[in-house]
């Protein structure tokens, strides 16, 4: 193998090594880190399906977002949505041996690099031209979009000005990769732009505001059942302090009338 | 400050362009070495106040899923920067929902992540030095926690959570505000914000049953301290001295004669205002809500009813079962006994907002809504009830409950926009321990949206009654009105409407 395939195939394993014990890490921690009060926002729903149905709504439509602002829900939905379906159309890619009929039918996805594309330059615009935005803009909120920006205008390169690398050692990398029977990758300058962000994104996925992923599922405001006064909401060091605290209700029964 | 001066309102509610450092300051007036110790925190800052903020926010961390999901999940998407009152009205970016968290992740970011430890240029990180602090104690400052930016904030990040921690970790260096943490020691120490002693309050609450008297002639009581009673009456202790506040008070007592049953205020638990919330303090909180729990053993009631007070119906309705096991649930002796001494059949604890309305429900009261024409009314949802709580078990009880109270009193109602109400109620501009004369500054720039919002509602329906449920929202919209042109005595208590209206039976044979 050239040097350069060895890079990469480290490259990769590095990356969802990291991806791996990382948001496990992440994910343990949100899991047992209590929620001391109950502090559901507003309209808060009163039963778990309506919790449920309140997340659906926030993971799959944005619903918030767009309450808060049409414009970046515009830009960042058909961003995310584009992610999704660009992330389907790459699954044949990986499928290692016989390849399901319905990847094979997932070549049409691969327009939602326009969505994609169009949704990043509304992100991007969006930090640098509306003041407040660029003033809580960190280096690293701009270097995210351009990454991103890289790995679709690299795809788009590829598949829509007829620049494709040789498709067969794709493969063969991709699901080698998978099998652990490693092998060349194509080594053009515009397919190793492509996927050297990519296998970087995976990596910093723990590590940076990425974890709003994981993290809208553990916000409690979120994810908490407005029930308070029926059914005791309780953290475990609350209770521990509780029963370590010994509380004297009988000073000033006197007062009492 | 400029009390007398007119602020001007814009024809409509635009975004600021950012202006830096437009309230830049040193921020309230701290506590003094007094204060801070009667509630258990150093009298001064401390030498190593930096390791030991560093190793509180560890601990704080690790303690609320809240503030460690919070300080990851922001994408600075920026969509909470035009929702927050004070930005609106200050144009100060670091009054930005993200930017004020900001101040709290930067340091996060420094101390606790790889990317802040190797990288903090590139995302942003930075050293809990003093100028930093000097930003935390100025801008945690000017956060009412109304929470309207976690309403709109798709991640359900709410700047109430990080304003909360950020008070503690300086309280616990000693770095304390004076306003909220010298009314906590009251509090503690007499069992009112006030310092309200009994006999002073029982005067007063004499005082009131013969002016009530005087001019409905019903004999209208306001018990104190009677034991097995059916109700313990919980309120802000504003309702006793304050005006508007003062004639809700009257409004509750009217309902109570009304409906028959008995009820009592308590000395000892003379309070329901927490505003151990404010600073973001479990054990301050708990022990405000205990006294809550004594008053209602020793007085041997069935229910608990709460008064018009913004915060602490959030408290009283989201925090008082797990603080206290009051209603279900709770494991301690007390608790149980509570559990069986008060009546399952009601929620525990109740707002008077619900009471009221249970009671119309039920065509229990009448009323003259003729006596309330000469208003034209509007309610405030005050942002802790709005966005923190709710009532009747419904489905935005909370933003139904008392506008059906208020229909009923009132022929003339007509809500403010919409975009200005419910769960998206802009503060009053003075709530979250802001409601201090060394704040008034910010507490006339923060109320500018609503105040925006109502002069609308003014020009368009003729409004001239603003109604509210929050002894903050209160005591904050006497005092700023006149800054934006309307009469300080437009605003009332809801309670004010249903005693105006209410019809009294005379002879007490109830």
């Amino acid at each position: 193998m050239s040097s350069i395939s060895i890079f990469f195939t480290f490259f990769f394993y590095f990356s969802v090594l990291i991806f791996i014990t990382g948001l496990s890490y992440k994910i343990v921690q949100y899991w047992n880190t209590p929620a001391p009060l109950k502090i559901p926002i507003a309209p808060a729903p009163l039963t778990k399906p309506g919790v449920l149905l309140r997340l659906a709504k926030e993971v799959f439509l944005f619903a918030t977002l767009f309450k808060s602002s049409k414009w970046t829900w515009l830009f960042g939905w058909s961003f995310h949505l584009a992610l999704v379906l660009l992330f389907f159309r790459h699954l044949v890619y990986f499928w290692p041996g016989e390849i399901p009929l319905i990847l094979l039918k997932t070549e049409p996805l691969k327009y939602a690099a326009y969505p994609l594309i169009f949704g990043l330059l509304g992100l991007l615009g969006r930090r640098i031209f509306v003041d407040r935005v660029r003033y809580i803009s960190a280096p690293s909120d701009y270097l995210m979009l351009l990454l991103i920006f890289l790995i679709g205008a690299s795809g788009m390169v590829m598949t829509f000005a007829n620049n494709h690398p040789n498709m067969l050692l794709v493969k063969n990398f991709a699901e080698g990769l998978i099998t652990f029977n490693w092998s060349e990758l194509p080594s053009e300058v515009i397919f190793l732009a492509h996927i050297a962000p990519v296998f970087f994104l995976i990596a910093i996925f723990p590590i940076s505001k990425l974890l709003h992923g994981p993290g809208i599922f553990f916000s409690p405001t979120l994810n908490q059942v407005d029930n308070a006064r029926k059914k005791r909401h309780i953290s475990k060091w609350a209770m521990q302090k509780e029963k370590n605290t010994k509380i004297d209700l009988e000073q000033n029964q006197d007062e009492g009338g | 400050m400029p009390n007398n001066s007119i602020e001007k309102l814009p024809t409509y509610l635009e975004i600021p362009p950012i202006k830096k450092n437009s309230m830049a300051g040193k921020g309230p007036f701290k506590a003094s070495i007094d204060i801070q110790k009667d509630l258990g925190f150093p009298g001064e800052k401390v030498d190593n106040w930096q390791q030991i903020a560093i190793d509180k926010i560890a601990e704080t961390k690790s303690k609320y899923r809240s503030v460690q999901v919070f300080l990851d999940s922001c994408m600075k998407c920026g969509v909470c920067t035009d929702k927050c009152h004070y930005y609106l009205g200050t144009a100060d970016p670091k009054n930005m929902p993200v930017a004020r968290q900001d101040l709290f992740r930067s340091v996060y970011r420094r101390h606790f992540t790889f990317a802040g430890k190797y990288f903090p240029k590139l995302v942003g990180a930075k050293d809990f030095d003093e100028d930093m602090l000097d930003d935390w104690y100025n801008y945690f400052h000017q956060c009412s926690q109304c929470r309207r930016c976690a309403v709109f904030c798709p991640i359900g990040i709410d700047t109430a959570e990080i304003s909360m921690a950020a008070r503690e970790v300086m309280n616990v260096i000693g770095v304390g505000q004076k306003y909220p943490n010298q009314i906590l020691g009251k509090i503690n120490k007499i069992g009112n914000n006030l310092g309200m002693p009994e006999p002073a309050l029982r005067d007063t609450l004499a005082d009131l049953e013969e002016e009530i008297e005087e001019e409905t002639g019903a004999s209208v009581k306001l018990p104190l301290d009677i034991k097995n009673s059916e109700i313990l009456m919980v309120t802000p202790s504003a309702d006793f001295f304050a005006e508007p506040h003062i004639d809700g008070l009257i409004g509750y007592a009217k309902v109570f004669h009304q409906s028959g049953i008995s009820w009592t205020l308590s000395s000892y638990a003379s309070e329901a205002a927490n505003f151990g919330m404010f600073i973001g303090n479990y054990d301050v909180m708990r022990q405000g809500a205990l006294r809550i729990r004594k008053a209602a053993l020793d007085l041997n009631v069935k229910r608990v009813v709460v008064g018009e007070c913004g915060h602490a119906w959030r408290v009283a309705y989201s925090f008082w079962n797990t603080l206290t096991g009051l209603g279900s649930g709770g494991s301690d002796e007390y608790s149980l006994k509570l559990q069986n001494q008060l009546d399952s059949n009601y929620p525990q604890p109740q707002h008077m907002i619900e009471f009221t309305y249970d009671l119309i429900q039920r065509d229990k009261l009448s009323f003259d809504k003729s006596r309330n024409d000469h208003r034209v009314v509007t309610f405030h949802d005050s942002c802790n009830v709005a966005r923190g709580s709710n009532m009747g078990d419904i489905e935005n009880g909370q933003f139904i409950l008392p506008r059906e109270v208020i229909k009923a009193a009132c022929n003339n109602f007509s809500d403010m926009h919409k975009s200005t109400i419910k769960s998206a109620t802009f503060c009053c501009g003075g709530g979250g321990g802001l409601l201090t004369d060394d704040l008034i500054d910010l507490r006339i720039k923060g109320a500018m949206p609503r105040m925006h919002a109502l002069k609308q509602s003014e020009q368009d329906n003729g409004v001239n009654t603003l109604a509210a449920i929050c002894a903050i929202c209160k005591s904050q919209f006497s005092k700023v009105l006149p800054n934006y042109d309307f009469d300080p005595y437009m605003i009332v208590s809801v309670h004010q409407l249903v005693s105006d209206a209410i019809i009294l039976t005379k002879d007490s044979e109830t």
